[in-house]
């Protein structure tokens, strides 16, 4: 593990009165140095670093849809398929992500760039539709923006 | 505006107030000096007085909550207050904005409520969706903290990492400890035995921001505005077929044409109404014929539904109830944490049948078997999310049973694929079309 990531691990145990709370914070820190994704190293990693057991942590990471245990792409698109984003056309904007990058929701492009998914609710409703972009929220997408998008991806512009 | 009174977004001009001189001169902070200066039990006594109940869904009167947390002196334990800022409900989007735009109005309120209730802990336990708002809340305590404004109070900002269970208070304090978010049996409820199993209060975003307007207008006042039973304003989220959608704080008591026709316009491209969702998606649903129901807790409990989030969905003619069914469905079933058999078997049943209905396989059987299984889910849970899909669903079966029926005469859905959620792919249903995954070789 780095010497940083150890470092900021503890920064955020010292927050809490017990250091277990601190797990998802840790697990945050250690899924963004290793690339996106929680590989086993990690865990152990973050394991070590609150005084726990690998298992636990990975059953906690399990269970929150923002931790992952696969490997994903460079850039994570998330397209909000949700009631208000689905009732002004999330669908289209699923459906132009997929032509534009040649891959199915829920999948990496080959070269290992973009992963796209749907997502449940992003509490955007009122911005439809909600796409996050490596986690930044961009609102009021529409079919018609995805070229865009996946151009300023692909260009490495957006992180 | 005249009859629209501003309080939680008081003094933002429609904008946000993030850097800490603005605040003040606009008299940030004179409510919690207000409240360091009065009793702990007269603060409670004065939430109390000014009616405000919780705005996270339960509607729970927030002073009277507080009034739970043993006093320090019967339970020497270190006492916690935790706010909820895991907005999640579906169609609902208010929490954000205030956390975006009146930081400071917020995290006031927190230190008030941890004065009222004795609390040197404050967690914040935000959406781990939410990236710009955890920032600006860092970037508001931080300058707080550098005018020596929180005393002896610490404040921990917490990310959660993608579970809408964890927005339901003891599946967040599970969390909140580094668990996965499966709620706990009450009681003990969390003011007696909560994070750590001390007392805790547990608010949500929205409540506590009103909790400095109370102190800052006074709680006469604040009664003086909505009805009685659903004092003070509320911050609305409007979504959906609708011409502006958006947040609006408005009092209580509004009605829904009010808010849908007059702030929000109207359904867009001349389409009819066709039903509203007015509290968030685990609301009962309503129809066109109750546009004119009052936005208050009573009114909507008297229509048969419920004020929830107050996250206000529009729906138009062009949106098949079958489909919106498994689309809702869909969610609670892939949110089930998988503690209790029930939300973790009936969610998925009810998806299942809703998909046999909506693909024209379904008998009438199914029908009667859809309810039974709302039936089955609803109060044999720890928590409220099962009930809130069985809740949800056979509300749409019982305001669309026609349509529902046409489904199963028909042998299709009538909408012939023209519905405005037709091929929606939901995450659940998204995992289950893909291949098999390949592992990559080690």
């Amino acid at each position: 593990m780095s010497a940083g990531l150890r470092e900021r691990i503890e920064e955020v145990r010292a927050l809490y009165p017990e250091p277990r709370s601190a797990i998802l914070p840790a697990l945050r820190l250690a899924q963004e140095e290793h690339g996106g994704w929680l590989p086993p190293a990690a865990l152990r990693e973050v394991a070590d670093a609150l005084d726990l057991t690998p298992a636990i942590c990975a059953a906690v990471a399990s269970f929150y849809d923002q931790l992952h245990l696969e490997p994903v792409g460079r850039h994570l698109v998330e397209v909000c398929t949700n009631v208000s984003c689905a009732l002004v056309g999330a669908q289209e904007v699923v459906e132009a992500f997929e032509r534009e990058l040649g891959i199915a929701a829920g999948s990496t492009t080959e070269d290992g760039e973009v992963t796209l998914a749907t997502v449940e609710c992003l509490g955007g409703c009122g911005w439809a539709t909600v796409v996050a972009v490596d986690n930044r929220h961009r609102l009021r997408v529409a079919a018609e923006d995805v070229p865009a998008i996946v151009e300023e991806l692909r260009s490495g512009g957006a992180t | 505006m005249a009859g629209r009174p501003e309080l939680v977004f008081a003094g933002t001009d429609g904008g946000a107030v993030t850097e800490i001189d603005d605040y003040v001169a606009r008299g940030g902070f004179a409510a919690l000096a207000k409240a360091r200066a009065m009793d702990p039990d007269e603060v409670i006594a004065a939430v109390e007085a000014s009616g405000l109940r919780g705005r996270g869904g339960a509607f729970f009167p927030t002073g009277r909550k507080w009034t739970f947390v043993p006093k320090p002196e019967t339970v020497p334990k270190p006492h916690d207050l935790v706010v909820n800022a895991d907005e999640s409900e579906p169609g609902t989007f208010k929490d954000r904005e205030i956390m975006l735009r009146v930081p400071f109005r917020f995290l006031e309120g927190c230190l008030i409520a941890a004065y009222a209730i004795s609390a040197r802990h404050v967690f914040v336990y935000i959406r781990g969706e939410y990236e710009r708002e955890f920032e600006v809340l860092r970037s508001a305590l931080e300058q707080m903290r550098a005018r020596d404004l929180l005393g002896e109070v610490t404040v921990v900002l917490h990310r959660g990492a993608g579970a809408y269970i964890c927005g339901e208070e003891t599946a967040l304090l599970e969390s909140l400890e580094g668990k996965r978010g499966q709620p706990r049996t009450k009681p003990p409820f969390p003011a007696v035995a909560g994070l750590y199993a001390a007392p805790t209060a547990v608010n949500n975003v929205e409540s506590i921001a009103t909790v400095t307007v109370v102190l800052e207008v006074g709680p006469e006042e604040y009664a003086q505005i909505g009805v009685p039973g659903s004092t003070g304003t509320r911050v609305f989220s409007l979504s959906g077929n609708v011409v502006n959608p958006g947040n609006y704080e408005l009092p209580h008591g509004i009605t829904l044409r009010e808010l849908i026709y007059d702030i929000g316009g109207g359904i867009p491209n001349g389409r009819a109404l066709k039903a509203i969702i007015p509290g968030g998606s685990s609301t009962p649903i309503l129809t066109a014929d109750d546009i004119d129901t009052k936005l208050d807790f009573e009114s909507l409990a008297a229509a048969g539904s419920s004020i929830g989030s107050a996250g206000v969905i529009v729906i138009d003619d062009r949106c098949c109830m079958v489909q919106l069914g498994i689309r809702v469905s869909q969610f609670y079933e892939h949110e089930s944490c998988g503690k209790c058999t029930p939300c973790r078997v009936g969610t998925r049943w009810l998806t299942q049948i809703l998909e046999k209905i909506e693909e024209g396989r379904a008998e009438q059987a199914d029908l009667d078997l859809l309810l039974s299984v709302c039936d089955r889910i609803l109060g044999k849970c720890l928590c409220p999310l099962g009930d809130s899909d069985a809740i949800a669903v056979a509300s749409y079966v019982s305001r669309f049973r026609e349509e529902f029926q046409a489904h199963v005469d028909l042998g299709r859905c009538p909408f012939d694929g023209a519905s405005s959620l037709e091929g929606i792919l939901a995450p659940s249903a998204m995992h289950e079309r893909l291949p098999v995954s390949v592992p990559v070789s080690a």
